[in-house]
C-alpha cells in the first residue's frame, strides 16, 4: 500500500473538488473492497478522502412514493429497513446474500455499485490484466475463467461485476444520484451507469473523474413476489456463480435480472417479455449471443434452470 | 498534510491515543501498537473474519478499515469481553463445547457471535430468515448463515454453533 | 524406554484422568486472546522491525537482475535483503525446493527479496518498488499432459511404488463381475487460518526464533542446515499454532527471511507470509490421477483389485501415495498397486492431513460403491464380505486390532441406512435427497518421542517436551497422561510445549502426534516415578500413585514430600520395536453423509454426517472429537469445492487466497455426530491409542460423493463435485 494524505470531506461539494483536482485521490466509505485492493497495490490512491461524515446515510421516502437511499448507508441498515423488506424485499434478499455480517456492517450503497471484479487474474499483480493496466492483455481468456463473463464480454475482457445488490437495483430500475465536482446534479439510470468492458475494461461506470454519488432512488413499489436467488460453490459468504433476481406478478408477468454473468449486472428488456413464457424463453432472451468460455459454459444452463425454480416459487 | 494522523479510540473502556500511519488497519493498531494480539491475522483482506472486533458495538472485520477512520470510536476486543479467571458467558461456552482447535479463528468467533446474537434480537435479517416481515428468530439456521464469516479451518462449527445457542440460552 | 512387546496393564489403565473428557486446559487462553501465537510474541525491552516479502512472478527460470535502489530509499528501509545478495543458501533435508538464496526460480511466489523497515506499512510498500528482470523458462505444469512422461518414483518412507500379489492381470481378466474406471482430486491448500509467520532476533552467533511449526526439531534442522549454522545455535519455539494440517511441518520461508533479516538488521524481525503468496510459496497436496480396477465373483468376492495413481511434483519431491490404503483395505488374492510421479514446476507439493489416503480413498471409496452396485450389493455388505484381518498382501502378517466391520454396522443401525432409497429416488420439496457410505481408514504411525517431568516441591508436575499443540489438544492428553501417571488432578500439571530446549518429541503429523507423544510422557513418568520411589525408599514394584500420594504396603507419603527441596525429574524417550513390522497397525472408520442436490441449481448441501471410529484407546473423548469433526468438514470441502486452480501457461495457482480457494463456512457444515468404538490396542503403545486427526478426513469425502450419486443418480469421477458437474445429468425444472 502507498503512502497517502487523507482528509475528512467537510461536504460533498469539497469532496468531488478534492478529488476532481487530483488524479490519485479517491473517495472512501466503508473501505472494505478500496483497502481490499490497496493493500495489493491494485488501487494506489496518494490522497483519501473520507465521506463518512456527510450525513448520507439516510433512507427517506419520495414525494412519487419511492425510496431515496443515501449512499452511505450500511448494507445492514439497507436490508434491514422496514420499507425496503416490505416493498423492495429482492433488495432486502440481494443485500443479504452477499458477504458476510461483518463486511455488510460496513460496506456501502454506492461502494456496492462501486465494487471492483472479482477475476483472479485482476487480483495478482504480476499478471497482465486490462482492466488493471490497460493494454497489458487479458489473463483469463485462454485461463481460469470458471467465474467469469458469458456476456458483454469483449477480447479484453472476460470480468463480470460482483456486486448481489446491483442485481436487486436493476430488476428495481434504481436510478443513480451524483454530484458533479462543478456542483452539477445528475441522474443515471442503473441500467446506464456499469458499463460493458469492450476495449476500455479499465472504465467500468460512466461517473466522471471527482462525481460523487449521493444517493440510489428507486422509484414507486411494484408489487409482486420478489425472489433472489444466488447460486454458489458453498453456502454462504462466496460470490456467485449466477445470480437470478426477479420480481413476478400473479399474472406471470414481471422482470428479471441476472449477476455473475457479465460486467454489470445483466437485464434485458426482450427477456422481461417473454418471461410469462418460462425460464427457456426468457433465459434464452437474456443470453442471447452469450459467449462463454469451455470452464464458463456451464452458466447458461444454470441460468435457465435457476430462473425456472424462480418461476416456480413465485407460482408456489 | 501528512502521511500519518493522530487518533483517539475507546478500547475495551480505556481511552488510547495514538500516533499512526495512515496506512495503519484498524487490526494492526490493535497488534502491533496497542499490542491487544488477540485480534487475529488471518488474511488480512476480509476473507476470513479472524480479526472480527465490535466498534460502537457493530462487529465489523478491523483488517479492512483504517485506524484514522476510527476516532472518537469504542472498539472492543476479545480482551474485552472476558478474561481468563473472569470468562465472558459466550467465551465459557466455547471451552465447554470444544468451540475452537488452533485458537487462531476463536477471538474472531467469539466476538462475532456475541453481535450475532444482537442482531438477531435486533430483528436484522439473514439470508435464511423466512420472512422479510416477521420477526427473526433465533435458530441454528440463522446461527450458521450468520456466522459464516468467521471461517474455522479446524472444522470446530458444529460445536461452535453448539456454544452459541447455549450462550443464547443463558442469555435470554 | 522401548516399546517392544504389547502392553500389560498399566497405571494409564486406571483412566481416573486419561480417557476422560476433560477439557481443553488452554482453553481459557485460546477464548479470551491471551495465548501467543508465533508474531505476537512482544517484550517491550526489544526494538521489532518488520520483514515484507517479495515472490517471483515467475514459474521457472533465473532472475536476472533485480533494482532495490528505490525500496532502499523508501521511507523507513532498514535493509533489503534479496535472493541474489545473500547468494546460495543450504536446502533443509525435507525441502523439496529451496526456500530462499541464489538466481534460480523453481516455483511462482518463491521468495526472493525481504524487505526490512521500521513498520509494517513501510516494508510492505517498499517490497513492491523491487524491480526484478528475469529470464524466464518454459515448464510442465499440466498433470494429465506430464502424466505420459512420469515414472517410477523412489521408494516413499520404505514403501515401494509397486506392489503385486498373484496374478492380477489374469484374475481381473477372467472376473464375473468387474470394473475399471479413472478419478481425480485436484491440488489442494492446507489453509489454516494462521499463516505461516516467524520473529528472529540474534545474540552473536546464537538466533532465537519464534514460530509456527508442526515439529520443532525438523524446523530446527532445516534451519541450521538452511543457514550453514551449528543447530544447536538455534533456539526455536512454537508453543501455539494456528492450524497445520501438514503445510506447517517442513520448515518455510517465513522462518529463513525472519533470520536473515534480522542479521542483516541486528534487529528482532518479525516476518508473516501475506495470503495471497502462502498458497503458491508454501506447500500443497499434489493432484492425482487414480485408476482402479476391480473384479469380483458372482458372490461379490473380490478377486482382483488393481489402483494405480499419477501425481506430480519439482524435481526431487515425491509422489502422492494414493494407492497405499489399497495394499491394506480389502481382501483379494490377485492385486496391484503402482505409483508414477511426474516432474511438474508448481509449488511444491507436500503433506497434508492424512497425504496418500485422503485423496486415495476419496478415489477407493467411489469404486466400491460402484463395484457394490454394480454386483448388486449393498455397499457396507460389499465392504464387509471384503474385510480382512491380515495384511492381504503379506498374509502372514496380522492386523493388531482391526474392527472395520464394526463400524460400519454400528453406522448403518444410527444413521437409518436402511431407509436409503434407489439412486434419484428421494425427493423432498426441490431437493433430491441421498445417504453414502465409506469406509475410513488410516495407519497407525509412530515416532520416537521424549519428554522432561518435573516434580515440585509443591505437588505440581511440570512436563516438558518440544511436542506441539496444533489444535489437536496436546496440552490437555499429556497433562492427563502426566496426571494419571503421577496420581494427581489434571490442575497439579504444567505443561510447557513447543521449545528446542526440551526434549524431542513425534511432534503433530500424520496423526502419531497424540500416541507418540504421549507415550513419551509415559516414559518420563516412569522414570520419575522410579526416581519418587528411590528416594522414599520405596519397592518401585508395588508403589502407587493415588490422589496426590505415593503409596508402597501401608506407608503413604504426599508426592510434594517425596520430591524434596530441589525436586526430582525423570527425563526418557520412547523408542519403538518391531511390533508395527510384525503387526499391521491402522485405525478404521465408516462415514456416513445425507445430501441434498438441489434440483434446479445441482447444489449440493451436506444435511447430516456420522462417523463411527475404531481407534483403539480415547484418550480424551472431547479433543479426539473435535480432531474428528474438523476432519470430516475438510471433507466437505474436499468433495464439494476445493480445488487449486492450475493456470497451465504460467504454471501457478491462481484462486490464491481465501475468497477465491473456498474453504467450508458454517452454513456448509450440519450438526456433526461421532462415535468412538470403545476398545484399545495393546500393540500400539502403552497408551493403548492410536491416532485418530487424520482418521476423521479418510473416506468422508467419498462418502459425500456416494451420497450425491445416491440423490441424483449422477457418478462423478471428479473431484470437487461442483454444480456444473452434475447439472447438465439433473431432470428438466418445470
Amino acid at each position: 500500500m502507498r503512502a497517502f494524505t487523507f482528509e475528512r470531506a467537510s461536504s460533498v461539494e469539497a469532496a468531488a473538488k478534492s478529488v476532481a483536482s487530483n488524479p490519485d485521490a479517491r473517495f472512501i466509505a466503508g473501505g472494505t473492497n478500496l483497502l481490499d485492493l490497496m493493500k495489493l497495490e491494485i488501487e494506489t490512491p496518494t490522497h483519501l478522502i473520507d465521506v463518512n461524515g456527510l450525513g448520507l446515510d439516510k433512507i427517506e421516502a419520495t414525494t412519487d412514493g419511492g425510496l431515496r437511499i443515501g449512499a452511505l448507508v450500511r448494507n445492514t441498515d439497507l436490508a434491514a429497513h422496514e420499507t425496503v423488506r416490505r416493498d423492495y424485499g429482492l433488495l432486502s434478499r440481494a443485500l443479504v446474500a452477499g458477504a458476510s455480517g461483518q463486511l455488510r456492517n460496513k460496506a456501502t450503497t454506492s461502494g456496492n455499485l462501486l465494487q471492483r471484479t472479482r477475476c483472479p487474474y485482476f487480483y495478482d499483480t504480476n499478471q497482465p490484466c486490462n482492466k488493471r493496466q490497460p493494454g497489458s492483455g487479458c489473463s483469463a481468456l485462454g485461463g481460469i475463467s470458471r467465474q467469469l463473463g458469458v456476456m458483454g464480454v469483449s477480447e479484453a475482457c472476460i470480468a463480470t461485476h460482483p456486486s448481489d445488490m446491483a442485481v436487486a437495483m436493476r430488476a428495481l430500475d434504481a436510478v443513480v444520484e451524483t454530484v458533479k465536482p462543478d456542483g452539477t446534479i445528475r441522474s443515471v439510470k442503473i441500467e446506464d451507469f456499469h458499463r460493458l468492458p469492450g476495449d476500455t475494461p479499465h472504465i467500468e461506470t460512466v461517473l466522471e473523474r471527482g462525481e460523487f454519488i449521493t444517493a440510489v432512488s428507486l422509484p414507486p413499489p411494484v408489487g409482486g413476489r420478489h425472489i433472489y436467488r444466488k447460486v454458489r460453490d458453498r453456502a454462504s459468504y462466496a460470490f456467485a456463480l449466477v445470480s437470478v433476481g426477479a420480481i413476478i406478478q400473479s399474472d406471470g408477468k414481471g422482470r428479471v435480472a441476472v449477476g455473475g454473468v457479465a460486467h454489470k449486472p445483466w437485464r434485458l428488456e426482450a427477456a422481461d417479455v417473454e418471461l410469462p413464457k418460462g425460464a427457456k424463453a426468457a433465459s434464452g432472451a437474456l443470453l442471447a449471443g452469450s459467449r462463454p468460455t469451455e470452464q464458463n459454459k456451464f452458466k447458461i444452463d444454470l441460468v435457465e434452470r435457476t430462473l425456472g425454480a424462480v418461476i416456480s416459487e413465485a407460482r408456489g | 498534510m501528512t502521511y500519518a494522523s493522530t487518533v483517539s479510540m475507546k478500547v475495551n473502556g480505556e481511552r488510547r491515543d495514538l500516533e499512526v500511519d495512515n496506512r495503519t488497519s484498524l487490526l494492526d493498531a490493535l497488534r502491533e501498537h496497542l499490542h491487544l494480539t488477540g485480534t487475529k491475522k488471518g488474511c488480512d483482506h476480509g476473507q476470513c473474519g479472524a480479526c472480527t472486533v465490535l466498534v460502537n458495538g457493530v462487529r465489523i472485520n478491523s483488517c479492512l478499515t483504517l485506524a484514522v477512520m476510527h476516532d472518537g470510536d469504542e472498539v472492543t476486543t476479545i480482551e474485552g469481553l472476558g478474561q481468563p479467571d473472569n470468562l465472558h458467558p459466550m467465551q465459557a461456552a466455547f471451552v465447554k463445547h470444544d468451540g475452537f482447535q488452533c485458537g487462531y479463528c476463536t477471538p474472531g468467533q467469539i466476538c462475532s457471535s456475541v453481535a450475532v446474537l444482537e442482531e438477531i434480537k435486533a430483528n436484522l435479517p439473514s439470508h435464511v430468515t423466512v420472512s422479510l416481515t416477521e420477526r427473526t428468530r433465533i435458530s441454528e439456521a440463522e446461527i450458521r448463515e450468520r456466522m459464516s464469516g468467521n471461517i474455522c479451518r479446524c472444522g470446530a462449527y458444529s460445536n461452535i454453533v453448539e456454544a452459541i445457542v447455549e450462550a443464547a440460552g443463558t442469555r435470554a | 524406554m522401548k516399546f517392544e512387546t504389547p502392553a500389560k496393564t498399566n497405571p494409564i489403565d486406571n483412566l481416573k484422568v486419561v480417557g476422560q473428557p476433560i477439557h481443553r486446559i488452554d482453553g481459557e487462553l485460546k477464548t479470551t486472546g491471551r495465548a501467543m501465537y508465533a508474531y505476537e510474541w512482544h517484550d517491550p525491552n526489544l526494538h521489532y522491525a518488520y520483514g515484507y516479502p517479495l515472490g517471483s512472478s515467475i514459474a521457472k527460470g533465473r532472475i536476472k537482475s533485480m533494482d532495490v535502489a528505490a525500496a532502499e530509499a523508501a521511507p523507513g528501509v532498514m535493509s533489503v535483503v534479496t535472493t541474489l545478495s545473500v547468494g546460495e543458501l543450504g536446502k533443509g533435508k525435507l525441502n523439496t525446493a529451496k526456500l530462499f538464496g541464489g538466481d534460480e526460480i523453481q516455483h511462482y511466489h518463491q521468495a526472493i527479496a525481504v524487505v526490512v523497515a521500521e513498520t509494517f506499512e513501510q516494508a510492505r510498500a517498499a517490497a513492491s518498488l523491487i524491480k526484478v528482470e528475469y529470464q524466464e523458462e518454459s515448464g510442465t505444469f499440466d498433470l494429465a499432459e506430464a502424466k505420459m512422461s512420469a515414472v517410477k518414483p523412489k521408494d516413499t518412507d520404505g514403501a515401494p511404488p509397486d506392489t503385486a500379489v498373484g496374478d492380477f492381470d489374469g484374475a481381473f481378466y477372467a472376473a464375473a463381475v468387474s470394473m475399471d474406471e479413472t478419478y481425480t482430486t485436484p491440488d489442494q491448500s492446507h489453509s489454516m487460518m494462521e499463516p505461516h509467520a516467524s520473529i528472529a532476533l540474534w545474540h552473536g552467533d546464537e538466533l532465537t526464533v519464534w514460530t509456527s511449526s508442526q515439529m520443532i526439531d525438523w524446523w530446527r534442522s532445516d534451519l541450521a542446515t538452511t543457514l550453514g549454522i551449528d543447530k544447536e545455535k538455534i533456539h526455536m519455539m512454537s508453543p501455539f499454532i494456528g492450524g497445520g494440517f501438514g503445510g506447517k511441518l517442513f520448515l518455510r520461508s517465513d522462518a529463513v527471511l525472519a533470520a536473515i533479516a534480522a542479521k542483516a538488521t541486528g534487529r528482532p524481525v518479525k516476518v508473516a507470509l501475506p495470503r495471497p503468496l502462502l498458497v503458491n510459496n508454501t506447500t500443497h497436496r499434489p493432484a492425482t490421477i487414480q485408476r482402479i480396477r476391480i473384479g469380483a465373483d458372482k458372490s461379490g468376492m473380490i478377486t482382483a483389485i488393481g489402483h494405480e495413481s499419477w501425481s506430480g511434483d519439482l524435481p526431487g519431491g515425491g509422489p502422492e501415495t494414493a494407492v497405499m490404503q489399497t495394499r491394506l483395505l480389502y481382501a483379494g488374492e490377485n492385486r496391484m498397486t503402482a505409483m508414477r510421479l511426474a516432474e511438474l514446476n508448481l509449488p511444491e507439493g507436500n503433506a497434508m492431513r492424512a497425504p496418500g489416503e485422503a485423496p486415495g480413498l476419496m478415489a477407493l471409496e467411489i469404486a466400491i460403491d460402484e463395484m457394490a452396485e454394480k454386483l448388486g450389493l449393498d455397499p457396507i455388505e460389499f465392504r464387509i464380505l471384503n474385510d480382512t484381518q491380515v495384511d492381504p498382501e503379506k498374509p502372514e502378517r496380522p492386523f493388531s486390532h482391526r474392527n472395520l466391520v464394526g463400524c460400519l454396522k454400528l453406522g448403518a443401525e444410527r444413521f437409518g441406512w436402511n431407509d436409503r432409497k434407489k439412486p434419484g429416488a428421494r425427493r423432498e420439496g426441490n431437493w433430491l435427497i441421498g445417504l453414502g457410505v465409506a469406509a475410513g481408514f488410516r495407519n497407525n504411525l509412530v515416532m520416537p518421542s521424549g519428554a522432561r517431568v518435573r516434580l515440585g516441591n509443591d505437588g505440581v508436575v511440570n512436563v516438558e517436551t518440544d511436542m506441539t499443540d496444533i489444535g489437536t489438544g496436546s496440552y490437555t492428553i499429556i497433562a492427563q497422561t502426566a496426571a494419571e501417571m503421577m496420581g494427581v488432578a489434571v490442575d497439579k500439571v504444567g505443561v510447557h510445549l513447543g521449545d528446542s530446549r526440551f526434549p524431542i518429541s513425534a511432534g503433530s503429523g500424520g496423526q502419531f502426534g497424540a500416541n507418540s507423544a504421549t507415550s513419551g510422557v509415559y516414559a518420563a513418568c516412569v522414570k520419575l516415578r522410579e526416581a519418587v520411589a528411590m528416594r522414599l525408599g520405596f519397592n518401585s514394584d508395588d508403589v502407587v500413585f493415588e490422589n496426590g500420594e505415593v503409596r508402597s504396603g501401608n506407608r503413604s507419603v504426599p508426592l510434594a514430600a517425596a520430591a524434596g527441596a530441589e525436586g526430582l525429574v525423570g527425563e526418557d524417550t520412547m523408542e519403538w520395536g518391531d511390533l508395527t513390522d510384525t503387526h499391521q497397525q491402522s485405525t478404521f472408520g465408516a462415514h456416513f453423509v445425507e445430501v441434498g442436490v438441489d434440483l434446479a441449481t445441482g447444489e449440493t448441501r451436506v444435511r447430516r454426517m456420522l462417523a463411527v471410529c475404531a481407534a483403539g484407546r480415547i484418550i480424551n473423548p472431547i479433543t479426539a472429537r473435535s480432531q474428528v469433526i474438523g476432519a470430516m468438514t475438510m471433507g466437505v470441502g474436499l468433495a464439494l469445492f476445493e480445488e487449486l486452480a492450475v493456470d497451465t501457461r504460467r504454471g501457478f495457482f491462481v484462486n490464491h487466497d481465501l475468497a477465491s480457494y473456498e474453504v467450508p463456512v458454517h452454513a456448509d457444515i450440519p450438526y456433526q455426530e461421532v462415535i468412538f468404538l470403545d476398545e484399545t490396542d495393546p500393540m500400539s503403545s502403552p497408551m493403548k491409542a492410536k491416532g485418530v486427526g487424520e482418521l476423521g478426513l479418510c473416506g468422508v469425502s467419498a462418502a459425500i460423493a456416494n451420497a450425491i450419486y445416491n440423490a441424483t443418480g449422477v457418478r462423478v469421477r471428479d473431484y470437487p463435485i461442483t454444480l456444473d458437474k452434475v447439472i447438465g445429468d439433473l431432470p428438466e425444472v418445470a
